[in-house]
């Protein structure tokens, strides 16, 4: 009960209602949407995942990774790859995704932390670790090389080994997203979570008043990385292939941070708004690239979108858009 | 002297060819206030971010009750008891004033609840309640000086460091201060160590002055002798004459 109390804590009531309303709505929608609108839904929950992970890191403890695609990476070709060659269903193999990318996640962390890789340079690190893994994974005939990793397309659903149609990748998103949101809303009301908050702010005067900062990133990292290998999982089951090109590409780790980033680093809507904004976007330059029929006019769109939010709204559109709505996200 | 809670010994540090601080030693008993002085880039600064962790002495030792804590990381030295401010303030600009300093009371208190309330009790007694939802940025450089002694103070010290934390205060804030820090000295025994240029604050507060020059110790005493004594005289003579 403690736990709970904690957790909705000083959130006023009207958040509280409107969580519980939109969770109702997201429990139905399946049987309410069409095909195509439950597989924008999908993509707005797997963006507003690996947004709040990826937050952890950035919005929380203030550490700038341009590498997330490691972790969702090495998540999805593990747990594909166990499965494929071994029969391991992705429940049993999500384990060993988490505790590959947390591995990971501990390695980059405790180069760029211990030796006080700060900034852009710590990301450097984040990218460079990212880079390497995409051309071992070219190299690994386990994984498939780089002719890919398939798994046999297969809509009979089978929970048990993660085999279905949308609705059921629909509800295994979901639950991550709404898990991913309490656990972070946890996180940011502990003691931890405000050590990372004064890590952010500065590191220095953080550990003046007793903050150990370098166990405070490691966990911070760790716990990022486990959650977007869990994103990996889920990619790697829903999408059925895995290529090295497309799984640790630049532009995945990118695609990870644009959520927060438009949404509200640091706060706990941002991801959520944040990946509804830019799915609607995209889909929206999609069909209007499809209908002027110019080609590479759905990316100038789109990125001029992105161009025009981030100049008027830097701290993101969650916190402007709670204030409209007098739902203002108490900043810690 | 065995007895005391603070103790340097013969600390030094360089800073390439530069020597800040050469074979300095001095103790602070239990409960006492001490304070530290000298010229612009005698040392000060320096000394305290080798007591507080900041920097490791090239030579020398310090002791917290008799406990050698330099070379210990920062967070380290504050589990140990040692709370300090910066000379540069340095606020969690982006939290409000009551977070800056739950962060600090976090330090002994791991429940959110109680550190917040903690806080609230310390930030009264510092004036800045009125203030505590306010972003740290937003505050003047009187109340950012408050701000770091409080947060430091969160996080129960036995011995405080202050450096500079009256620059810039009015006559008539600087006496509210001296009597906060006196008060708080005289009902929890809270030792002190402060760097000061406001010689009114000092001659208010310290029991015993140790002035340090080019780095070095170069006189210690009461405040009466302190400002009698030739060496202190010479170096604020000097002074005055480059200024
Ligand atoms: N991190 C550093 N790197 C190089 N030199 C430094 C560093 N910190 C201090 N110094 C130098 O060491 C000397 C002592 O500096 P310190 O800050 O300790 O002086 P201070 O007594 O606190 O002076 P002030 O009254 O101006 O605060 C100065 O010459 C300063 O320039
Ligand atoms: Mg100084």
């Amino acid at each position: 009960m403690s736990f709970v109390k904690r957790l909705t804590g000083d959130a006023s009531p009207r958040i509280l209602w409107s969580l519980g309303i939109l969770l109702v709505l997201l429990l139905v929608a399946p049987m309410m949407l069409g095909k195509y609108w439950l597989s924008v839904l999908i993509l707005v929950l797997y963006f507003a995942f690996v947004g709040q992970a990826w937050n952890i890191m950035m919005g929380f403890a203030g550490q700038l990774s341009l590498g997330h695609a490691l972790y969702a990476g090495l998540g999805g070709y593990i747990a594909a790859g166990l499965y494929s060659h071994y029969g391991i269903g992705p429940w049993a193999g999500l384990f060993a995704a988490v505790a590959a990318a947390g591995v990971a996640g501990a390695i980059v962390g405790y180069l760029g932390f211990r030796f006080s890789l700060a900034g852009v340079y710590f990301a450097l690190l984040t990218i460079a670790f990212s880079e390497f893994t995409r051309v071992a994974f070219d190299h690994w005939e386990w994984a498939g090389g780089s002719g890919g990793l398939f798994l046999k397309v297969d809509t009979t659903t089978d929970i048990v080994n993660l085999r279905g149609g949308p609705v059921l990748f629909y509800y295994v998103i979901l639950a991550l997203a709404a898990g991913a949101f309490v656990l972070c809303r946890a996180l940011l009301e502990s003691r931890l979570g405000r050590y990372w908050l004064a890590i952010r702010e500065d590191a220095e005067a953080a550990q003046a008043v007793g903050v150990p900062v370098l166990r405070c990133k490691m966990i911070a990292i760790v716990i990022s990385a486990a959650l977007t290998a869990l994103a990996g999982v889920w990619n790697a089951f829903y999408y059925n292939n895995l290529f090295p090109e497309t799984a640790f590409a630049m532009g995945r780790s990118i695609e990870i941070t644009l959520a927060p980033i438009i949404g509200g680093l640091g706060t706990l809507f941002g991801p959520i708004v944040g990946a509804v904004v830019l799915t609607g976007l995209g889909e929206i330059f999609t069909d209007l690239g499809e209908a002027l029929r110019i080609p590479g006019i759905k990316q100038i769109f789109y990125g001029l979108a992105l161009l025009v939010i981030v100049m008027y709204r830097p701290a993101g559109l969650w916190p402007w858009l709670a204030d409209k709505l007098g739902l203002k996200e108490r900043q810690p | 002297m065995s007895g005391a809670r603070l103790e340097l010994e013969g600390l030094g540090k360089r800073f390439r060819g530069l020597r800040a601080v050469h074979d300095v030693s001095f103790t602070v008993p239990g409960g006492a206030i001490h304070a530290l002085i000298g010229p612009n880039g005698a040392g000060k600064t320096t000394i305290f971010n080798m007591i507080a962790g900041a920097l490791a002495p090239d030579s020398g030792v310090v002791r917290l009750d008799g406990q050698v804590i330099s070379g210990f990381r920062p967070d380290r030295i504050c589990d140990a008891g040692v709370g300090r401010t910066f000379q540069l303030v340095k606020p969690f600009k982006g939290l409000s004033v009551l977070e800056n300093v739950t962060v600090g009371a976090l330090h002994r208190r791991p429940h959110l609840a109680e550190a917040r309330e903690a806080a609230a009790a310390i930030l009264s007694r510092l004036g800045l309640h009125d203030r505590r939802h306010q972003l740290a940025e937003s505050l003047t450089l009187p109340d950012r000086k408050r701000l770091e002694v409080a947060r430091a103070l969160a996080t129960e010290p036995k011995l405080l460091l202050l450096d500079e934390v009256m620059a810039g205060l009015r006559p008539t804030e600087v006496d509210v201060m001296v009597g906060f820090l006196r008060e708080l000295n005289q009902r929890t025994g809270l030792t002190i160590l402060l760097i000061e240029h406001v010689m009114r604050a000092v001659m208010a507060l310290a029991a015993e002055v140790v002035v340090v020059n080019y780095g070095e110790k170069v006189a210690q005493g009461t405040p009466q002798e302190i400002t009698r004594h030739q060496a202190v005289l010479d170096v604020y003579l000097g002074e005055q004459e480059a200024l």
